[in-house]
């Protein structure tokens, strides 16, 4: 099989093609356009999130339970569930695809209800985190699992900013451009995966 | 008795590692090619779309496929006739998946003890051995980066001679259609069934070395494999699993005799993301296959 040039390779022009842009964080103008993400559609995230996974969940969790600092400011904010590859020496990061969702279910409530607006993953999420989705304003992407050189290729900058000794699991801010993703549940609780089973 | 030496065996093992985490089987390649000209849902065929861009992309820029680079399985064919040198067999493949993945900038995924501190071992070793000795004097290895999406959702199951191929249908369904989106779809689904419960679990990992298009070589086995595609891919959960014809590349079947009062199935499911890589060693002359 022959290789394109992978300089040819651009979301936005190829699978991706008229997706809407969303800008991120949900903070001012940008929070209006959540409530008008319909589940299923396809769009391309610009701007600022965070990554986490089941480590720094329990760590977040853990501190906003004991009414302790939080390392980040969630309110208005996107979370990534991800643990990226190292970088190599000269990119911005390593390969960043999605983690399975779900395993976040029992903390992302109660991020949610700390002002958390966004969350992007893969698979199905419980009927208790749609339902603090819908309660506080809150949306679900998708994104293509397993893409993750794809992925880090949008990914225009990105730095730890909490829990470095997570390794992979540390929470890094990251800048996206041409992100693409998929609504999967809406603010109002629509969900793609249950429509489409 | 021919001689291979440990640093052979440990220089072998890394290339195979990197060579696997970015750069896609041709066959695995071709199987989601064939997929995406023929999905007709316009959302799956883009996913299939960025699916394939994204291993093109990680071939040609030398970047991990997934992120989730694995836990490493290492499978041996060991030639009776040969003797290693300098060091053990399985230090030396410890050695190569270590250099692998901290020279190779790859994610290390392994903690030292499941249960307590669960402390990352910072090299992604130890790796998951399985060494097979076969006659002759050469020695084959296989390296599989395994993902935690795909490993998460698979079961073993002991039916019991009663249930028969319609208990092994069921169970092999049931795996698949909880797994959903998460075991990132499409996939590839390994099933052993026979010996006692390891045995059937190491037949569906080893089930996921086969190459797609390839089938069981006992035709009886290999019709169930083909009824068994279209019956997941009839499940319509899709690529990505947002919907669409196909949920599974393959399905391969691995038998073994098994007990007079035993069915014991394994279901092990492989993410489109299905790396492997292997050489074959003779003296110390290296073929990458
Ligand atoms: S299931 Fe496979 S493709 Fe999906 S994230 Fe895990 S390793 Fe990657």
């Amino acid at each position: 099989m022959t290789f394109e040039s992978p300089s040819s390779i651009s979301v936005r022009e190829r699978a991706w093609r008229g997706a809407k842009d969303v800008f991120l964080p949900f903070t001012g103008e940008n929070e209006k356009v959540l409530y008008s993400l319909r589940a299923g559609e396809k769009v391309l995230l610009q701007g600022v999130m965070y990554t986490a996974r089941d480590a720094a969940h329990r760590r977040l969790v853990h501190s906003l339970d004991e009414g302790l600092e939080v390392p980040v400011d969630l309110r208005g904010q996107v979370i990534y569930y991800a643990g990226p590859c190292p970088a190599k020496p000269g990119t911005v990061i390593g390969s960043l695809g999605p983690t399975t969702s779900g395993r976040m279910d029992r903390y992302a409530p109660r991020l949610i209800e700390a002002g958390l607006k966004g969350m992007v993953g893969k698979g199905i999420r419980s009927l208790a985190v749609i339902e603090a989705m819908v309660k506080h304003g809150a949306v679900y992407f998708v994104t293509v699992g397993g893409a993750g050189a794809l992925l880090s290729k949008c990914v225009s900058k990105a730095e730890v900013v909490a829990y470095e000794d997570l390794g992979p699991e540390a929470i890094y801010r990251l800048e996206v451009v041409d992100f693409p993703a998929i609504v999967g549940v809406d603010s109002r609780g629509n969900d793609v995966y249950r429509e489409a089973l | 008795m021919t001689n291979v030496s440990a640093k052979t065996i440990r220089d072998t093992v890394e290339e195979l590692c990197v060579k696997a985490i970015e750069i896609l089987p041709r066959d695995v390649l071709s199987a989601l090619q064939r997929a995406m000209e023929e999905e007709s849902n316009p959302l799956s065929k883009d996913i299939l779309g960025v699916i394939l861009d994204n291993a093109r992309l990680a071939a040609h820029e030398k970047i991990p496929i997934c992120q989730d680079t694995g836990m490493t399985y290492v499978f041996v064919e060991l030639g009776q006739d040969i003797a290693i040198e300098d060091g053990y067999l399985y230090d030396a493949i410890s050695q190569g998946v270590a250099r692998a993945y901290v020279r190779g900038f790859l994610r290390k995924s392994v903690v030292s003890d499941p249960l307590f501190d669960r402390k990352n071992t910072g090299d992604n070793t130890p790796p998951v051995i399985h060494t097979e000795i076969v006659p002759g004097d050469e020695v084959k290895i296989t390296v599989m980066p395994k993902g935690t999406g795909s490993e998460n959702m698979s079961a073993v199951r002991m039916l019991t001679p009663g249930d028969g191929i319609e208990g092994v249908r069921r169970f092999v369904m049931e795996v698949v259609e909880k797994s959903g989106p998460n075991a990132c779809p499409p996939l590839i689904v390994g099933v052993g069934i026979g010996g006692m419960m390891d045995k059937a679990a190491y037949l569906a990992k080893k089930a996921l070395l086969r190459e797609i298009g390839s089938s069981n070589p006992d035709p009886r086995v290999a019709a169930f494999e083909k009824e068994l595609v279209s019956a997941i891919n009839g499940l319509g959960i899709g690529p990505g699993g947002l919907g669409g014809a196909t949920t599974c590349l393959a399905v391969h079947i691995e038998t073994y005799p098994t007990h007079i009062g035993a069915l014991p199935v394994a279901v092990n499911l492989q993410c489109h993301a299905a790396r492997r890589a292997s050489a074959v060693i003779r003296s110390e002359k290296r073929v990458l296959l």
